[in-house]
């Protein structure tokens, strides 16, 4: 599975979306297609701010494999600036503090591992924006 | 459209050990042939809902298997695969073959093997049925994402967490007559709100369980039918649809959109309305599922479907009695077999054989989903 990470390392790492400027909708995880004008969509790459609001969520007790130490951990769906949403873990927050509408940024982080010896997954996760914070970090 | 159902045929729901993956199958099969009182010889083709045998059992090839172990060579065998709704749509392709003229008999099978392994893995493979790389990579689990859709739906409409328990109390309420059925136990609101959670809002008791079973369907063509049968089940309308993989391109989470569509051209094929069906078995794999579909489907407004659980209009003898056979909740979820045992139950509803749970209806349906809403189809069907 090495290939199918590698190929997304630069969306992942950087939160780029793809924006069709035919309709103005923005993309993602990146379309390289725009399922509103399909063929008359051009697709042109855009960078995220990564500061949003939790659209939803829930906090995970039963975890799948390699995610067993994090528990519990609270994935939220997190409505983007930009209108765009994105499914992310919320971190560096007590479960019983979030909540729909918290405003989080994105930031940078471990998503798992492929056992002891094996290649380390990193990408983005969320955290609550503090007052007079520095802003995101991805 | 008229495509008859001649024979049925499941096994019972729950952990078999001493069961193989082909052992259901062959045990469902028969006894839809049975029923039918065919003979194998009569069968032109099958078509086998089956999500994952690949990483259930390390079986791909699943078409030639079950056609070879049910004696059934050289016949067509063709595996349909949509996550939860692969049984669903396994009947779909078979009511097309004899519509299209291509056939006059053909068995509808579902099977899933699903206890073999460790829970954690089944919870990964299970999780496949998102998206991949972009839900699943991060963390999610299935419970994960309907719980998201719960919490969204409480937002919204106030649905309250007692009425997403009453759906389970009555699923499980209803399994008690269901001898197929994987849980033979009356549960109260107390039960569910007192249950491990797994995805907060969602607990243990919100949720279907992990089963092995097979269901299979003996479909005929209307001229055919006559030969073996004077009052077949029939199925009148038929309806898929499709959504984006990931909750979260979905613009309203609220919303089974993929269901208004499926169930928008299954009633239009039917020339039926919501108001017209008596009986359904719908997509309860979590509670919440249960009330997104009785929305999608038109029983009651968007929205309002808590309300309608808690006032008791889904229960036997309701407004329409939905899950009789005790649901996913309670019956069980062999993922691939779902689908053609929702069928079952309703064809055993219309022909009255429904022991103990009966609903004297004349119009059923059936609503089976894939993920978290990305694929929905839905059936209708009327007494002979």
């Amino acid at each position: 599975m090495i290939p199918r990470f590698w190929r997304n390392i630069r969306y992942r790492y950087n939160l780029i979306a793809t924006k069709c400027e035919t309709c103005g909708e923005i993309f993602f995880p990146p379309r390289k297609l725009c399922p509103n004008c399909r063929r008359r969509g051009k697709l042109v790459e855009k960078k995220l701010s990564g500061r949003g609001k939790i659209y939803t969520y829930t906090v995970v007790y039963n975890a799948p494999l390699g995610f067993e130490m994090q528990l519990p951990y609270i994935i939220a769906i997190v409505e983007l600036e930009e209108g765009v949403r994105v499914t992310a873990q919320i971190v560096d927050c007590d479960p019983d503090d979030v909540h729909i509408g918290m405003e989080v940024e994105a930031v940078f982080r471990r998503i798992s591992e492929d056992g002891e010896a094996g290649l380390i997954y990193y990408g983005y996760k969320f955290r609550p924006v503090k007052e007079g914070g520095d802003g995101h970090e991805v | 459209m008229r495509v008859a159902v001649i024979g049925v045929g499941l096994t019972k729901f729950g952990e078999h050990w001493d069961k193989s993956f082909t052992d259901l199958f062959v045990e469902a099969g028969v006894r839809a042939i049975e029923d039918a009182g065919i003979d194998g010889k009569d069968i032109e083709a099958m078509f086998i809902g089956n999500m994952s045998g690949g990483r259930f059992i390390d079986q791909e090839h699943i078409s030639c298997l079950i056609a070879d172990r049910a004696g059934l060579s050289p016949i067509p065998s063709t595996r349909v695969e949509a996550a939860c709704a692969s049984g669903g749509l396994a009947l779909r392709q078979g009511v097309m073959s004899i519509l299209s003229g291509f056939h006059d008999v053909v068995v509808v099978g579902g099977v899933e093997k699903m206890t073999d392994i460790a829970t954690e893995r089944t919870t990964q493979i299970l999780a496949t049925a998102s998206d991949q790389e972009w839900e699943a990579f991060l963390g999610v689990t299935f419970p994960s994402l309907y719980a998201m859709i719960a919490r969204r739906h409480m937002h919204e409409f106030g649905t309250t967490r007692e009425q997403l328990a009453l759906v389970s109390v009555k699923n499980h309420r209803n399994a008690m007559k269901n001898p197929y059925a994987q849980f033979h136990r009356e549960i109260t609101v107390e039960d569910v709100l007192n249950s491990p959670l797994v995805a907060d809002p969602l607990r243990l008791l919100d949720c279907s369980p992990i089963s092995d079973g097979a269901a299979c369907l003996i479909l005929a063509s209307e001229d055919k039918a006559k030969e073996f049968t004077d009052s077949p089940v029939w199925i009148i309308g038929s309806g898929q649809a499709s959504s984006t993989i990931a909750l979260h391109d979905r613009k309203n989470i609220v919303v089974q959109e993929a269901t208004i569509h499926a169930s928008r051209e299954a009633y239009k094929r039917a020339k039926k309305e919501p108001k017209d069906i008596e009986v359904a078995e719908v997509h309860d794999a979590f509670t919440i599922g249960e009330i997104l579909a009785i929305e999608a489907l038109g029983f009651f407004k968007i929205g309002e479907g808590g309300r309608a659980t808690e006032e008791g209009l889904t229960e036997i003898g309701g407004k329409v009695a939905v899950n009789p056979s005790g649901g996913l909740k309670a019956k069980g979820h062999p993922v691939g077999a779902t689908g053609v045992a929702q069928a079952v139950e309703i064809v055993l509803q219309l022909r009255g054989e429904a022991h103990g749970r009966n609903t004297n209806a004349d119009v059923g349906l059936t609503h089976n989903v894939g993920g978290s809403g990305g694929t929905s189809v839905v059936h209708i069907f009327e007494k002979g």
